[in-house]
């Protein structure tokens, strides 16, 4: 089956095709921009480029698979309702997988996948050979709580290399759309109904409650 | 006798808009409304006395495909039979706006519909076609709401919209809100203040008109100021409340509702007369104020004008609007806008649609 996964949870936006047969997966087209403000103009574009450049049509994709965050609000939110409304639109299903998945999902050993929270934050979730432990949390670099992993990867591990506890890779990675799509292969394989994608923000909306006034008479 | 924009072959549009704090999906064909979905997180915002952008967008994602799949079903649709796509693409909050034109960017290469990315200020004006039918042009169009206070020039609605003047201060809807507030009265203000001005003497106390006086008339003709109003009427209520008073509320609504309907409608009603055009319109959720559609109603009869306005409902911000704009772009042959466009929360109020080109 054809997938098309998209991920807009860093400053990456990331469009990509991937074939899916059996647990065979083939990246047939992707295209990515660091482009922390160009998600709503460059994402659209990416898919129409994408189903171009492997010769197929809207109508040969079967399934979408959309990264859910932890990320920046605004861009995670554009990525969240194309994938939601290219599915509605096309009538096929959407999945929603953990952003830092794409990142962690790779590694080997104990490590610390970390996305840019902005803010002097990050993103963080621990990975066991490329299992999550727990589930993702947002904090400053300096405040992480021990995690025992021997190096950190991701844009938020490169863009604080210098407060982490452990080492980082210098150049910043972003989520890898083909894991994406290989996490969600179980339901994509199985026909799972599709899903109500709900972002993993992590944090409250700022949002001061005004003063309450001075009640008048009526 | 049948035009382009009306009768069963007129297009079918889906039009959405999110540059608020309302979801809203709505199907046109020509000036028939088929379809108006609105999910509003008003109540998420009333605590807060204003609209918090961060809420709205979360919102907007949340009821975005609920709120198309609610239109079309309630239209009796599917994509397919769309013959075009409108999205606000500004002016308004830039990641509310966001969710909307990442939304409609994707339903339309899913389908292969085309997209039109337009100006909410225009579809507010459009919005008239479904209630009364097309728009006479020239029209000068009253646009006021929360985001907006402005005079329009409306000589082509595919293409040719001027601004002739708008609020140099607050929008007509901010004083509301800030004034409700003041009156203890909740958020947003202005039903509130409607009714509350109902049961009160307009004439109690004679607020000032911004930007009225003989040298402002100069320099700011067609413009408006409500921030001298709402420090004014806020200056009046410390003062009554210092002398240990009570304050009428019911009285203070009335006359400053009053003062903001008299300037509005004055500076349009001389907008329509001094251009040589014979309709006005009113738009925008500050248009769904009973005083303000009766002093309008008054003054265009006196001053010999046409007065149009569309039921409170589609006053407010909704998605029919933009399908209403979109649907008459369709109908006058206006291109489809380039896949690429940005959502813009400054859009230049007298661009109507994205073109198709760099
Ligand atoms: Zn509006």
């Amino acid at each position: 089956m054809r997938v098309l996964a998209l991920d807009t949870s860093t400053s990456a936006v990331q469009a990509a095709l991937v074939d899916l047969d059996d647990d065979e997966l083939f990246l047939t087209a992707f295209r990515r921009e660091v482009n922390a403000r160009g998600h709503v103009e460059r994402l659209a574009p990416f898919i129409e480029g994408c189903l171009a450049d492997a010769g197929r049509t809207r109508a040969d994709v079967d399934a979408v698979v959309s990264g859910v965050g932890p990320g920046p609000f605004t861009g995670l939110r554009v990525g969240m309702v194309t994938a939601a409304a290219f599915a509605d639109g096309a009538g096929i299903p959407v999945y929603g997988v953990c952003s830092l998945d794409g990142i962690g999902g790779n590694t080997r050993g104990r490590a610390l996948a970390a996305t840019d929270a902005r803010r002097k934050e990050i993103y963080w979730a621990v990975y066991d050979d490329g299992r999550r432990e727990g589930e993702p949390q947002v904090c400053r670099p300096s405040e992480l709580p021990e995690t025992r992993a021997d190096y950190a990867i991701g844009e938020g591990a490169s863009k604080y290399a210098g407060e982490l506890p452990m080492d980082a890779e210098t150049e910043p990675v972003y989520p890898d759309l083909v894991k994406l799509v290989e996490l969600a292969a179980p339901r994509l394989l199985a026909g799972a109904p599709s899903e109500r994608l709900t972002p993993l923000y992590l944090r409250r909306p700022d949002a001061q409650p005004a003063a309450a006034p001075p009640a008048a008479s009526a | 006798m049948k035009n382009d924009s009306a009768g069963d072959n007129a297009p079918v549009v889906m039009g959405i808009e999110t540059s608020c704090d309302e979801t809203g999906v709505g199907i046109v064909r020509g000036h028939e409304l088929l379809a108006d979905a609105v999910a509003s997180s008003v109540d998420e915002h009333a605590r807060f006395g204003g609209v918090v952008p961060e809420v709205a967008s979360r919102a907007h994602l949340e009821a975005m495909v609920p709120t198309v799949q609610r239109a079309l079903d309630d239209a009796g649709l599917t994509l397919g039979d769309l013959d075009g796509i409108a999205v606000t693409a500004g002016p308004g909050l830039a990641g509310a706006l966001m969710v909307g034109v990442g939304a409609a960017k994707a339903y339309s290469i899913a389908t292969g519909v085309p997209l039109y990315g337009v100006n909410h200020l225009s579809a507010h004006i459009a919005v008239d076609t479904l209630e009364n039918g097309p728009i006479p042009e020239p029209a000068i169009g009253l646009l006021v709401s929360g985001g907006h206070s402005s005079i329009m020039m409306v000589e082509d609605l595919a293409g040719k919209v001027t601004q002739l003047g708008a609020s140099i201060d607050d929008a007509a809807g901010e004083a509301f809100d800030k004034v409700a507030r003041l009156l203890g009265l909740p958020f947003p203000g202005g039903p509130y203040i409607d009714r509350a001005a109902k049961e009160g003497d307009r004439a109690f106390v004679q607020f000032p008109r911004g930007l009225t006086a003989a040298k402002d008339m100069e320099r700011h003709r067609y413009d408006f100021s409500f921030s001298g109003l709402k420090t004014a009427v806020a200056r009046w209520i410390e003062a009554r409340r210092a002398e240990g008073e009570d304050v009428p509320v019911n009285d203070v609504a009335a006359a400053f509702q009053e003062a903001v309907c008299d300037v509005l409608t004055r500076k349009a009603i001389l907008a329509a007369k001094e251009h040589g055009v014979e309709t006005v319109l009113l738009g925008g959720g500050v248009a769904a104020n009973s005083r303000l559609r009766a002093l309008a109603t008054e003054r265009a009869e006196a001053a010999g004008l046409t007065l149009r306005y569309p039921r409170p409902k589609l006053c407010t911000d909704n998605g029919a609007m933009v399908a209403a704009l979109g649907s008459h772009l369709v109908a006058a042959g206006v291109a489809p806008s380039r896949i690429d466009f940005p959502a813009n929360s400054s859009m230049d109020v007298e661009v109507v649609s994205l073109a198709n080109r760099l």
